[in-house]
């Protein structure tokens, strides 16, 4: 029984992804045109908020995704590295005026460092050992924040972050270009992760997942691959940080508390860890959904844990987290070659 | 002096001596067994020599060069290859993929050449396919390739494990009970497999149990116990050797 319902669910998944790979181009430019025609057929700036919501939740969650999807280690503190995105682009931002781009940079850089640091002194641990740690790491950031009086402005927080603008086009929701530069963002975070997870690295980031000891005996760096995942997964943490400080305008100490990093782990388990595309229907169900169920009141958050138990018990790898079930894509070049050499096998039989 | 040299290599955990001075020279294209009985130390002498464990007293070259107490990554990179008495693949990865792990020793781009798909990128990623399909046809694995590894029967998991064990670039393979759980049939490929990595300029050390592959296979046979090596020879002189026919059944001459 159990096995014919394998079965159906394995020709879904390869129907699914047949049928995408034959339309890829017509289902890319749709949705590529739907994406852009988006904030025109709003009149509802709250949706577009909600919208550009959804996307720096993404981008957070492929972020984690890396380290925990890919490297199998789960961070409970995350919301620290976005904390420390958030707060440095948006002090220089505000006391030095520095670019939207450039000060998201500095951020940037700030989170890889904090992700050494992070890294390194965990190598050894893993599991819950690794989820308590990085559990502290979020609060000392957030403690910091708030104590730091100097630099931060404590509990106070930030106020007055100026929105990114290019060539002095302010980019706000208003306008639409807040959106757009989401939209540019995600895209690039998405391609990143994915090249990076079709390469050399993103099969020692799995090797090392899978099986440590079998992944230093085939000559895999683990403490190199591991601070690399850590440093990555940092970066794209605080752009979103930055970029989240700039659409709100305003953070402090309580914008970054251990919810949030929940929030982000939620996603990456409810999408499909160590996918790409389980990020995003993750965080359009777990961001959505608090503002589609206010009719519910007080009774959705009941109802939000509802679904992460269900969703546990019975899909345990995620809503979209299967395995490819196509053939491996080689290369032309590849196929050329391989036809080349059973040709040549088969002259050579004939002879 | 011989390809792969170890001298007198001890280990201890504690005041436990699991490996009391073991000594054994390999020549290039040799296929060497190491036997024992269960927890004579086998399994540690391979990890002494891949650099998971480190040595105590002693001294492993290879190809005239010390490699002990190295890292691991060191010692994949010097030439020396593992497989696993369970097997240890990467079970949520495409065989192809699997042995492509193996390959990435020898993948020299580097980080952003990967972000970029510059041609460096393309060209050596295609090196490394190709030579990665090339290495399953060679073991048989290639109508598998698409398949995830946890999918495949057991007997081509064990391939599979030799398969990316090559694919390290490896010069000498250690095997780790090969034959552990697969049936005459299954065994008797892999010992036509074995015979025909040593036609390929492969030399092999190899821990097995069962005596079938071992007596046919091996050039020669050392024999562990309790830590101490108690023989060494060809397979005809290890079968009618007292000491290691004590050591497998406790003092009871069948030699006559």
């Amino acid at each position: 029984m159990n096995d014919i319902k394998q079965k159906k669910n394995f020709n879904i998944i390869l129907y699914l992804e047949q049928f995408i790979d034959r339309f890829k181009l017509p289902l890319a430019v749709s949705s590529a045109v739907l994406l852009l025609i988006f904030p025109h057929l709003l009149t509802n700036q709250y949706i577009l908020t909600i919208v550009v919501k959804v996307g720096i939740y993404i981008i957070l969650a492929l972020g984690l995704n890396i380290l925990t999807g890919y490297v199998g280690l789960v961070s409970l503190g995350h919301a620290g590295f976005v904390a420390i995105g958030a707060y440095t682009a948006s002090l220089l931002a505000t006391r030095l005026g520095l670019g939207f781009f450039l000060s998201m940079l500095c951020g940037m850089i700030c989170a890889g460092i904090a992700g050494i640091l992070l890294g390194l002194p965990t190598l050894r641990l893993s599991g819950t050992y690794l989820s308590i740690v990085t559990l502290g790491f979020g609060e000392i950031i957030k403690t910091i924040a708030m104590n730091w009086d100097s630099v931060t402005n404590g509990t106070l927080g930030v106020k007055n972050i100026p929105s990114p603008s290019i060539f002095g086009l302010k980019l706000t929701i208003a306008n639409g270009g807040f959106y757009y530069l989401m939209l540019v963002m995600l895209l690039i975070v998405t391609l990143f992760c994915y090249v990076t997870y079709k390469s050399r690295t993103g099969r020692a980031f799995l090797a090392i997942k899978t099986d440590e000891m079998a992944g230093i005996m085939m000559g895999i760096n683990v403490t190199y691959y591991k601070v690399l995942a850590f440093v990555l997964s940092a970066c794209i943490c605080a752009s979103a940080g930055a970029l989240y400080a700039s659409l709100i305008g305003y953070i402090d100490p309580n914008t970054f508390t251990f919810d949030v990093s929940t929030m982000i782990l939620s996603i990456v388990i409810l999408g499909g860890m160590g996918t790409i595309r389980g990020m995003f229907i993750g965080s359009i169900i777990l961001i959505t959904f608090p503002e589609l169920s206010r009719s519910l009141m007080d009774y959705r958050f009941v109802v939000y844990g509802l679904i992460l138990v269900l969703m546990m018990r019975f899909r345990p790898q995620g809503l979209l987290g299967w395995k490819s079930q196509m053939p491996y894509k080689l290369s032309k070049s590849i196929t050329r070659k391989l036809e080349q050499a059973r040709s040549d096998k088969q002259e050579n039989l004939s002879q | 002096m011989a390809y792969l040299q170890v001298n007198e290599i001890t280990k201890r955990f504690g005041g436990i001596v699991a490996v009391d001075k073991v000594s054994f020279e390999v020549n290039k294209g040799e296929i060497v067994s190491i036997i024992g009985p269960n927890g004579a130390g086998k399994t540690t002498v391979f990890n002494m020599l891949t650099g998971v464990y480190t040595i105590d007293e002693g001294e492993i070259v290879f190809d005239g060069k010390p490699i002990h107490n190295q890292k691991p990554q060191d010692i994949v990179k010097v030439g020396i290859s593992r497989t696993f008495q369970n097997i240890r693949l990467f079970y949520d990865l495409r065989v192809v993929e699997n042995v492509l792990v193996g390959t990435h020793i020898n993948t020299n781009y580097n980080f952003f050449d990967s972000v970029f798909r510059t041609p460096r990128f393309r060209k050596e990623e295609d090196d490394k396919v190709y030579n990665a399909i090339r290495i399953l046809q060679s073991i048989g694995l290639d109508n598998r390739r698409d398949d995830y590894a946890q999918n495949l029967p057991y007997g081509d998991q064990r391939k599979l494990e030799i398969a990316r064990a090559i694919a390290t670039g490896a010069k000498v393979l250690l095997l780790d009970e090969p034959a552990a759980g697969m049936n005459p049939q299954e065994s008797a490929e892999l010992l036509q497999f074995i015979r025909s990595l040593k036609v390929q300029g492969y030399t092999v050390i190899m821990i097995e149990h069962d005596m079938s592959v071992v007596m046919n296979i091996s050039d020669r046979i050392y024999v562990i116990d309790h830590g101490k090596p108690i023989a060494k020879g060809i397979p005809s002189e290890i079968a009618n050797n007292e000491r290691v026919i004590e050591a497998y059944l406790g003092g009871v001459n069948i030699n006559a």
